[in-house]
């Protein structure tokens, strides 16, 4: 009874609700996870943690577009993240000394900064696009390679090179600014998640978006019903360019700066990581491994100052103090020994004590041609 | 003139240093349809070993660096066999999963060289010859360029010749034209598979000892970094040709070097538009197939 209702929509926009409840009203309660938060749930710093957690996982969700319903690798993800930060942070430097009351010149930033997105999406799209596979990859990643080395280099003096871009809090609404408003920045937070979620869902929904799964299976009988995978998977990528931008302008407020790291090759990179941990093709698991990936990175960082540790020999100190070498690891792991990463393992388990359907691997994974 | 000249063997010879890089990628490529991440972390750690056991040699010395060269071929390919072997084989036919495994070792390695030898860049002591300069028609060109030039030019031979003259070879070619014809007439393609990572990462490796020389340091970035520029090669080259790989190595660096020195330092947008040109007028690059 109770399995069949949460199999339900209304069970799932339940949980759903559920979820974002219990997330909204955690800066009010004191709950302490040692080892996994560094503090009681309503201190500025856990706070912190968890907003960036939730930011990472919205921009991990707008990977999970191209990467889990598209089917293509990209490894440029990064630099529409990076446009969302440093656009903000550029226009409102921009349009502070104009005057213009500063809800205004806050609004007017956000909506620019989502347009040079929405074209910077379109132009690289339309770019790469015209191959498919590894020549995909490899374009997205050349792309975000030069957007980099000109953020490194200061253009124009906007960029600020490898010291970057500072939030100019003038023209920021004040219950967004400071440590005493953490609160409403970890709402904020979870807000844009919800609506990153939520546009997944309704993309993924869309006609359009089921045009883009089935040409991810198969292009060639796509092509054959008349439907053109290159607009659609265009429009899915600036879309996901978009989503991107919204948790890099997220990061900017909550951050109050952005550095050419935001940029490299290397965090996109994360990006796969994250999404392949948490389960490739599902939209839970960009969120549960966007949220375990960033605790992951924080406690291990953490770990690697403890004692214990230092007393180790070289040979088990050095990798254990790395949170890079054992995120890889275990990311590796994950993809020889469990395909569906933590949300199908899940699935697994409880469809296996539920019924004997076998839940097949993500569909992505299956043998691509590329 | 002697400008023009300088740029253009200056050019040559970080093409060189591309190629070393880029033909491993290409033919793992070819054969396998594996875009190595992990091709990156075979040239870092050979760079590494190769200092290591060279500077114990004779630090500055040529015995030293021959020594490191020949350690860094060693090591490169016995890491790239390993990798092949442990990682990759298990996902047989998986080929985005393959790719994932290899973006997963070269995160987790590079942390792990960090973690050994720092994060600083490591200065390194060469042979005096190598920092001297020989005078071609004016232009004062530096020694080590002739090194990677002449290392890269015997690489390209040897495999070559590999390809064409061994039985192991060609299968390798039979391979890269069609895989499943190969496999269908009953010859084990793993065993190329293996020989080919191996080849691959002894090429890498010698790259990662002569990039040091180049750079005149060693650092844990290195590899990721040159690996870049090793993708647009394959890229702008043409997936799975050894030909193209070269081609592009030269062309690719030599537009670096011009745009670097006569448009202020953009040679690396310059090769991004480079990639872009030759993606909108031949998708597949340069010297690639279409594939069926």
């Amino acid at each position: 009874m109770l399995r069949t209702f949460m199999k339900s929509i209304w069970g799932k926009l339940a949980l759903g609700a559920a979820i974002i409840v219990v997330a909204a009203i955690l800066p009010l309660l004191d709950i302490s996870i040692p080892g996994v938060l560094p503090g009681p749930t309503y201190t500025p710093g856990t706070l912190t943690v968890l907003a960036y957690a939730m930011l990472i996982a919205a921009l991990a969700l707008s990977y999970h577009l191209i990467f889990g319903v598209a089917g293509l690798l990209s490894f440029g993800h990064a630099m529409f993240f990076a446009a969302g930060a440093y656009g903000l942070g550029i226009i409102l430097k921009l349009l502070a000394p104009a005057g213009m009351p500063e809800s205004v010149t806050f609004i007017v930033a956000i909506v620019l900064t989502l347009l040079i997105a929405l074209v910077l999406g379109n132009l690289v799209g339309a770019l790469a696009l015209r191959v498919t596979g590894i020549s995909f990859a490899m374009v997205t990643l050349a792309v975000a390679q030069a957007m980099n080395v000109l953020i490194r280099r200061n253009v124009g003096g906007l960029t600020g090179g490898e010291e970057g871009v500072t939030l100019t809090v003038a023209v920021v609404p004040d219950f967004l600014v400071g440590v005493v408003n953490t609160r409403n920045l970890y709402w904020m937070a979870l807000a844009i998640l919800v609506i990153v979620y939520l546009a997944c869902v309704w993309v993924e929904r869309s006609r359009l978006g089921h045009v883009v799964a089935a040409a991810r299976e198969n292009e060639l009988r796509v092509t054959v019903l008349g439907l053109r995978p290159y607009l659609v998977r265009l429009f899915l990528f600036a879309a996901a360019a978009v989503l991107a931008a919204v948790a890099g302008i997220g990061f900017m407020l909550l951050q109050s700066s952005a550095t050419p790291r935001i940029s490299t090759s290397d965090f996109t990179l994360t990006l796969l990581v994250i999404v392949v941990l948490g389960g490739v093709g599902y939209r839970w698991g960009a969120i549960v491994g966007g949220i375990i990936y960033t605790l992951l990175d924080q406690r291990l960082a953490a770990l690697a100052s403890a004692d214990w540790i230092e007393a180790l020999p070289d040979v088990l100190r050095i990798p254990l103090s790395e949170p890079l070498f054992i995120l890889g690891m275990l990311f590796v792991a994950v993809v020889m020994f469990a395909p569906g990463g933590i949300v199908g393992l899940s699935h697994r388990l409880t469809s296996r004590r539920g019924s004997k359907k076998e839940v097949e691997q993500p569909a992505v994974l299956q043998d691509m041609e590329a | 003139m002697s400008t023009v000249l300088l740029l253009l063997i200056t050019g040559v010879g970080l093409g060189a240093l591309y190629f070393l890089v880029a033909s491993g990628l290409s033919l793992i490529y070819g054969l396998m349809g594996v875009l190595n991440f992990a091709h990156g972390s075979f040239l870092t750690l050979a760079g590494f070993l190769g200092w290591e056991v060279g500077r114990r040699v004779g630090d500055g010395t040529w015995p030293g660096l021959l020594l490191g060269m020949l350690v860094g071929l060693v090591v490169g390919a016995l890491v790239a066999a390993l990798t092949e072997l442990i990682f990759i084989r298990p996902l047989y036919n998986r080929h985005i999963e393959q790719v994932l495994v290899t973006v997963g070792l070269g995160l987790a390695s590079v942390a792990l060289f960090e973690g050994i030898w720092g994060t600083d860049p490591i200065q390194i002591r060469l042979p005096e010859w190598l920092g001297g300069t020989t005078n071609v028609l004016g232009a004062n060109i530096p020694n080590d360029r002739w090194l990677l030039i002449g290392t890269a030019i015997v690489v390209l031979f040897l495999i070559v010749l590999f390809l064409q003259k061994t039985s192991y070879g060609l299968v390798i070619r039979a391979g890269v034209e069609n895989r499943t014809m190969v496999t269908a007439l009953g010859i084990d393609v793993r065993r190329a598979f293996t020989i080919v990572f191996a080849i691959g990462g002894a090429a890498a490796g010698l790259g990662g000892v002569l990039a040091s020389v180049y750079y005149g340091q060693v650092s844990a970035h290195q590899g990721t970094s040159l690996l870049i520029y090793a993708f647009i090669v394959t890229v702008i080259g043409g997936l799975g040709s050894l030909t193209g790989a070269a081609i592009a190595s030269v062309l690719v660096a030599v537009i670096q070097q011009f745009a670097n020195f006569y448009l202020g330092g953009t040679g690396d947008l310059a090769i991004v538009l480079a990639l872009a040109a030759v993606l909108l007028v031949r998708p597949t690059g340069l010297m690639g197939k279409v594939k069926h």
